[in-house]
Parts: structure tokens; C-alpha cells; sequence
């Protein structure tokens, strides 16, 4: 993967967002404070406004830019839940202008060991992290076992879609939804389906290339 | 005097908290940081560190916050701000600035402070 195709995926993750904004906000307002589509889709407005300032930089300088952009302008708490995933994922790839397979593995195993860190959860909390983790684990294992970045993310895709599917089955113990307890039981997460939008935006746009 | 950051996801909740506070300990310098730039809920990174800088001095900073992602969001901001003397106190938003606020004004230190107010968190409201 390289800069431009990076540039690519986050201009789609944003345009996604922004499409899918009103049905976030509906899913977290059945669970949680029903923000998380609007702030999203304001935190990756912003991004879009920024990007061009750091276009030019490498795989971790960009990374690093739009997680720093989303701490800032999201408001919510995906803000520095996804702006840490971004920035640490970052920190594998400071100085790259390409990465292989291998590396991009190791940037969202960073990213998301940054969610557990900032949210102080575990997989099973009906949270983004229900998505990531089986997409994560999907991932290394295709790449481990000798297929090409698409394919494996094409498994990570659907490990997350069911990860999405899992989180309606379980109680949310972590965020906003945890104060409904066994209410929460039967509705799909937000953050969880916005990750899976991010690795559905990650797996088109390098198929496009 | 130890300066006091209120952060709450509501501007209304964060301003109302220190105007409780500040007819404790009025000369205490304590600041709100809530919501968003443009008056909706949320956290602003920018406010809290802005509001961290306006009550700064070498004595230190407390900061007390109602939840979750204002929780997340002081973090990254100390986490940039590298400095050791501002710290995240485990409190009651409403009772820990009010004692936060008179203990600053008693002329606690840092340290004695976040202590002191974390000590009082099961303290009972109402009496059996």
C-alpha cells in the first residue's frame, strides 16, 4: 500500500461516514447518546479539510495527521478512541511511503491494542472492538498463511460483518450502553459498525486500484 | 494555589459546577472545559487544553471530569502536555470541585490535594 492509495481509503472511509451518518446516530440512539454518526461524519469532515497539509508525508506522518485531526474534532468519545487507533498505527509506519501486507497487520494489531488502552476494554464489551479483534485475527491469519493483502482483508471484512452481527447477542459493559445493562441485549453496536465501514472503504478502495 | 479544571460533556454542566465551587473558594483559579466549540455535548480537546493553560502554574493542576469521553479525551491532552503536575482526580464532579476548590484555597499541595479529595469519595450523602 502506498500514499496514495492511503489518501484513497480515508477519502472513502469519510465519504461512507457522511453517507451513513443519520443510520450510526440511530444505532447509538437505541444504546448510547445517539451522536456517534454526526461526530464521526464531522471528525472525518475535518480530516478531508486537512489533508491536503500532510498529503505529501508518509504512511505514518499521514496516519498520525488524521488521528491528531479527529482527537480534536470528533466529541465524542470515538473521537480518542479511533484518533489513537490512527495515531498509533502511525508509529508502525513513521518514515514509510509504502508498506507491505506484514506491516499493514501490524498497524491495526497498534491500532487496535491503542482502543484497549484508551477504552481500558477487552473484545466482548459489545463495543468497535467486536468488529476489529476477528478482523484482526482474520487478517494475520490469511497473510500468515501466504495471501495477498486483498484476500486477507477480504476474510477481515467478514469476520468483522459477523463480529457486527455478534455484538446484537451481548451486553455492553464498557461506554454508554452499559448504564441499559440487559437492555442493550438485541442491538447492534455503533462503533463496531463503524469499524467494519472502515475495513469495508480499506478493502474497495484497494480493490479499485 | 492548585488551579481546578471542570470537564463535563455540557458547557451548562462544566460552568455551573465551578459557579458552585466558587462561592466556596472565590479567588480559587478554577475553569470550566465543557462541550464543543459550537454548544453541543461533547468534549473539546482544545477547550481542556486551553483551559488547563489558563489556570497553570508551577503549584500544578487538578482535573475533574464527568465521564467516559471526557475521561479519554484529558488523557491524550496530558499525554501531549508532558507535564507531571496536572492530574486526573477519581471524584464526584460536584463534590470533588467543591472540595477540590476549598482545599486549593486551604493551600494544599498537589499531592495532599488529590488525596484529600479522593479520600471523600464515600462519603455519604444522605445519613441512615
Amino acid at each position: 500500500m502506498d500514499t496514495k492509495q492511503l489518501l484513497a481509503i480515508i477519502h472513502a472511509i469519510a465519504k461512507k461516514v457522511e453517507a451513513e451518518k443519520d443510520y450510526l446516530s440511530q444505532l447509538d440512539n437505541e444504546i448510547g447518546d445517539g451522536d456517534h454518526g454526526i461526530n464521526l461524519a464531522r471528525g472525518f469532515k475535518a480530516v478531508e479539510e486537512k489533508i491536503q497539509t500532510f498529503a505529501d508525508k508518509d504512511i505514518g506522518a499521514i496516519f498520525k495527521g488524521v488521528g491528531t485531526v479527529l482527537v480534536s474534532t470528533v466529541g465524542g468519545a470515538s473521537g480518542p478512541l479511533y484518533g489513537t487507533a490512527f495515531m498509533k498505527a502511525g508509529n508502525v509506519c513513521k518514515g514509510k511511503m509504502t508498506i507491505t501486507a506484514e506491516e499493514f497487520t501490524a498497524a491495526l494489531d497498534a491500532a487496535i491494542n491503542g482502543i484497549k488502552m484508551r477504552g481500558k476494554a477487552v473484545e466482548g464489551e459489545k463495543t468497535m472492538l467486536d468488529a476489529l479483534c476477528p478482523a484482526y485475527k482474520a487478517i494475520k491469519e490469511s497473510i500468515d498463511g501466504g495471501k495477498n493483502l486483498i484476500d486477507a482483508l477480504t476474510n477481515g471484512v467478514d469476520a468483522a460483518a459477523a463480529g457486527v452481527e455478534y455484538t446484537k447477542t451481548i451486553i455492553a459493559t464498557k461506554g454508554r450502553a452499559s448504564y441499559l445493562k440487559e437492555r442493550s441485549l438485541g442491538h447492534q453496536d455503533p462503533g463496531a459498525t463503524s469499524s467494519l465501514y472502515m475495513l469495508q472503504m480499506t478493502l474497495k478502495t484497494l480493490k479499485e486500484a | 494555589m492548585v488551579g481546578i479544571v471542570v470537564v463535563s460533556h455540557s458547557q451548562k454542566l462544566a460552568e455551573g459546577v465551578v459557579d458552585i465551587a466558587k462561592v466556596m473558594a472565590e479567588n480559587v483559579p478554577i475553569v470550566a472545559a465543557g462541550g464543543l466549540e459550537d454548544g453541543t455535548l461533547g468534549t473539546s480537546y482544545d477547550r481542556i487544553h486551553d483551559a488547563i493553560e489558563s489556570v497553570y502554574s508551577e503549584e500544578g493542576v487538578v482535573m475533574i471530569a464527568d465521564m467516559g469521553g471526557s475521561i479519554m479525551t484529558i488523557e491524550i491532552v496530558l499525554e501531549d502536555m508532558e507535564r507531571e503536575n496536572i492530574v486526573m482526580l477519581d471524584c464526584p464532579l460536584v463534590e470533588g470541585a467543591i472540595l477540590a476548590a476549598v482545599e486549593s484555597k486551604n493551600g494544599r499541595n498537589l499531592e495532599d490535594l488529590k488525596d484529600f479529595v479522593e479520600r471523600a469519595r464515600a462519603t455519604k450523602k444522605l445519613s441512615d
